[in-house]
């Protein structure tokens, strides 16, 4: 089973992949919002693309007012 | 749909739906792939009259105030209608907000039910309700075994007897609807049972409903547009209203053409989204068959310029058309800035974006475009029964825009100073700048108050939000919105900035920038201020040390301008 680490790691790098952003640029703590310069639609357009990824279902409850990848991480480490 | 004026009450209203209509279908509830339920109005009214045979067991008494906090569902309608049914008054909450937001609401309203949903109560659970006035908590969809901490389950609540309906008078309360001041001074709009069947008998021959009409059901069901939309117009029409509990964009566009929904309210937002997926999928098509798109997106913008010709929009561009499912009628906005290249974009498919402009302590709707001819540069004409006028318009006819009807809320609750300086002599001061053009549309140029509307149509005022900054190691602190600073004739792109005397043995754009960010992120996102000004001066005070902030502002004004924002 991954850790939580190598959870945040892998949605560091899909992030980076789905909004062309250079991958050494996003860190854990980031404001997912402010770094990849989204709104809440495109937050979620990130939230089911890491859904089918990981192979699990994110219930909307669990994303809201989550922001930072880290978070982000430790909702689908639980679901894992 | 129903002949309104036969009624006195929501209550009312919605009990003669459930007599017309009981085998037509009215809710549909979806999550992801799969539907959850479908109730006919006669299931729909069961359901509703089981809950408040319990909430009347309880003791639920008529004018009693219950707060709804949950995502868009069938059971968010069905204990509205039990609240309606007994005489309640609701209080319909925004399940966004924190927890700390929601006690503080629930507080302020002096509910004494509060029904919620169980993600929500697992954290709200953990707050101290003991200056409430809450009696009787009501979880939905507890899983088995797990603790409600002193609640009930919904599903469970019921009542021996048939519960009795208790009629209301029009002029009774019906909601209490929060448009703000979720951490300043709460601004509860009192909105009377007239309020809301008065809008929605004006409203409903814009956008009809009839059996088989559905309405896809997405911003949250607090909000004025989805609760008069996505419920009170839909159900005296004999709709159906459709749920998804799992909000994502591919769920919304397959609702679409699963469900074949007629109407759908969105925010500025969410139309963006949609007009960024339909691009790209238009730059992706063969350059042959863009050129043919082309083509007959121009005819269409030529036939439909004076008026809507949806069967010809649908013959010309009819995949376009297929993609929404094939029977859209509209998509309602509102609730903020809607950019012209937008509703033209749409208009130009022959999709019909109805924008117009309200607010909470009007109802829903204030003015509304007709399309008649379509005008994306203004937010349309007074709905029926809406009287407007501009108040101390300057040269170039901009002022305040006044309304007057019977749409107007009764009062601010517990608020009659507030309520007095908003409604004057029956006109409702919006705090919006605006002026009326010769066709008798309206344009809005700007705010008279110290707010902004953010994409997704929520209000918020720096009293909100100033909490977050106490301690900041300054001297003092303020937030403005940054028009309120430097007004400008748009209501595009609306920030908020945090005016900042430092402290004069301070590195202000060191230690101060970095606690500043870490503050700044505790906010939701949307709640974020964009940047800081230094200010060197003294804030003016009152006698009792308020700040002056309209004294301020223009000192701030005349001195600075924008190029002084640091961003964050």
């Amino acid at each position: 089973m991954k850790t939580l680490e190598q959870t945040t790691d892998e949605i560091l790098g899909l992030a980076a992949q789905h909004f062309k952003i250079p991958r050494e640029q996003l860190a854990p703590s980031d404001d997912f919002y402010k770094k990849l310069k989204i709104d809440s639609l495109r937050a979620l357009e990130l939230i089911t693309r890491l859904e089918h990824h990981f192979g699990i279902e994110l219930p909307d409850y669990e994303v809201q007012g989550v922001t930072d990848f880290r978070t982000l991480a430790s909702r689908i480490q639980a679901r894992l | 749909m129903l002949d309104l004026s036969k009624y006195d009450s929501l209550g009312a209203a919605l009990t003669g739906a459930m007599e017309r209509w009981p085998d037509e279908l009215c809710l549909i509830e979806a999550d992801r792939e799969h539907e959850r339920c479908r109730l006919t109005y006669r299931e729909f009214g069961g359901a509703a009259l089981r809950l408040a045979a319990g909430f009347q067991k309880n003791g639920f008494a008529p004018g009693d105030r219950a707060a709804i906090l949950m995502s868009n569902q069938s059971k968010w309608l069905i204990s509205a209608y039990a609240v309606f049914y007994c005489g309640g008054v609701l209080v319909p909450l925004d399940y966004k907000l924190t927890s700390a937001e929601h006690l503080a609401l629930v507080r302020h309203s002096k509910s004494s039910v509060l029904i919620v949903e169980y993600p929500i109560w697992r954290a709200l659970s953990q707050s101290d309700f003991s200056e409430t006035r809450v009696e009787t908590i009501l979880v939905t969809e507890t899983p088995a075994g797990a603790d409600l901490a002193g609640a009930k389950r919904w599903e469970e609540f019921r009542g021996e007897k048939a519960p009795e309906f208790r009629p209301r008078k029009q002029e009774d309360a019906a909601c209490i609807v929060y448009s703000s001041g979720t951490g300043g001074r709460p601004k509860g709009c009192v909105l009377t049972h007239e309020n809301y069947l008065e809008q929605c008998a004006t409203v409903s021959p814009l956008w009809p409903f009839w059996p088989g009409a559905r309405y896809l059901s997405i911003i949250p069901t607090n909000h004025a547009i989805d609760f008069m939309g996505g419920f009170i117009m839909p159900f005296t029409g004999g709709g159906t209203v459709v749920h998804l509990r799992t909000l994502r964009p591919e769920y919304i566009r397959e609702a679409f053409t699963r469900y074949k929904i007629t109407y759908m309210a969105v925010v500025p937002l969410i139309l963006k989204n949609l007009e960024r997926g339909l691009r790209d999928r238009f730059a992706a098509l063969p350059p042959m068959k863009r050129r043919v798109l082309n083509a007959l997106v121009r005819v269409n913008r030529m036939a439909t310029r004076r008026r809507p010709r949806l069967w010809l929009s649908r013959l010309l561009l009819k995949q376009v058309h297929q993609a929404f499912g094939g029977e859209l009628r509209a998509l309602l906005v509102g609730g903020a800035f809607t950019e012209p290249k937008t509703l033209e974009f749409f208009h130009d498919l022959g999709i019909q974006i109805a924008n117009g402009y309200g607010c909470t302590e009007a109802c829903t709707a204030i003015t509304v475009n007709d399309m008649k001819p379509f005008r994306p540069d203004t937010l349309g004409k007074p709905v029926a029964g809406m009287q407007l006028r501009i108040v101390n318009a300057g040269a170039d006819g901009v002022g305040e825009v006044a309304v007057r009807s019977k749409t107007v809320m009764s009062h601010y609750l517990d608020d009659p100073e507030l309520t007095a300086e908003t409604v004057v002599d029956g006109w409702l001061l919006t705090g919006d700048l605006g002026k009326i053009d010769a066709s008798g549309h309206l344009q809005l140029l700007g705010r008279k108050k110290n707010m902004i509307v953010t994409a997704e149509g929520k209000n918020i005022y720096p009293e909100d939000i100033e909490n977050v900054f106490e301690s900041l190691p300054v001297k003092e602190f303020c937030v403005f919105a940054a028009n309120y600073l430097w007004p400008q004739r748009t209501m595009k792109d609306e920030k908020l900035v945090l005016v900042v005397r430092p402290d004069p043995n301070q590195n202000a754009n060191g230690t101060m920038r970095g606690e500043l960010e870490l503050r700044n992120q505790r906010l939701a996102p949307y709640k974020r201020i964009s940047g800081y000004v230094l200010w060197s001066e003294d804030f003016p005070r009152t006698a009792s040390l308020k700040v002056k902030r309209n004294v301020l502002a223009e000192q701030i004004g005349r001195q600075l301008d924008r190029s002084a924002v640091q961003p964050l």
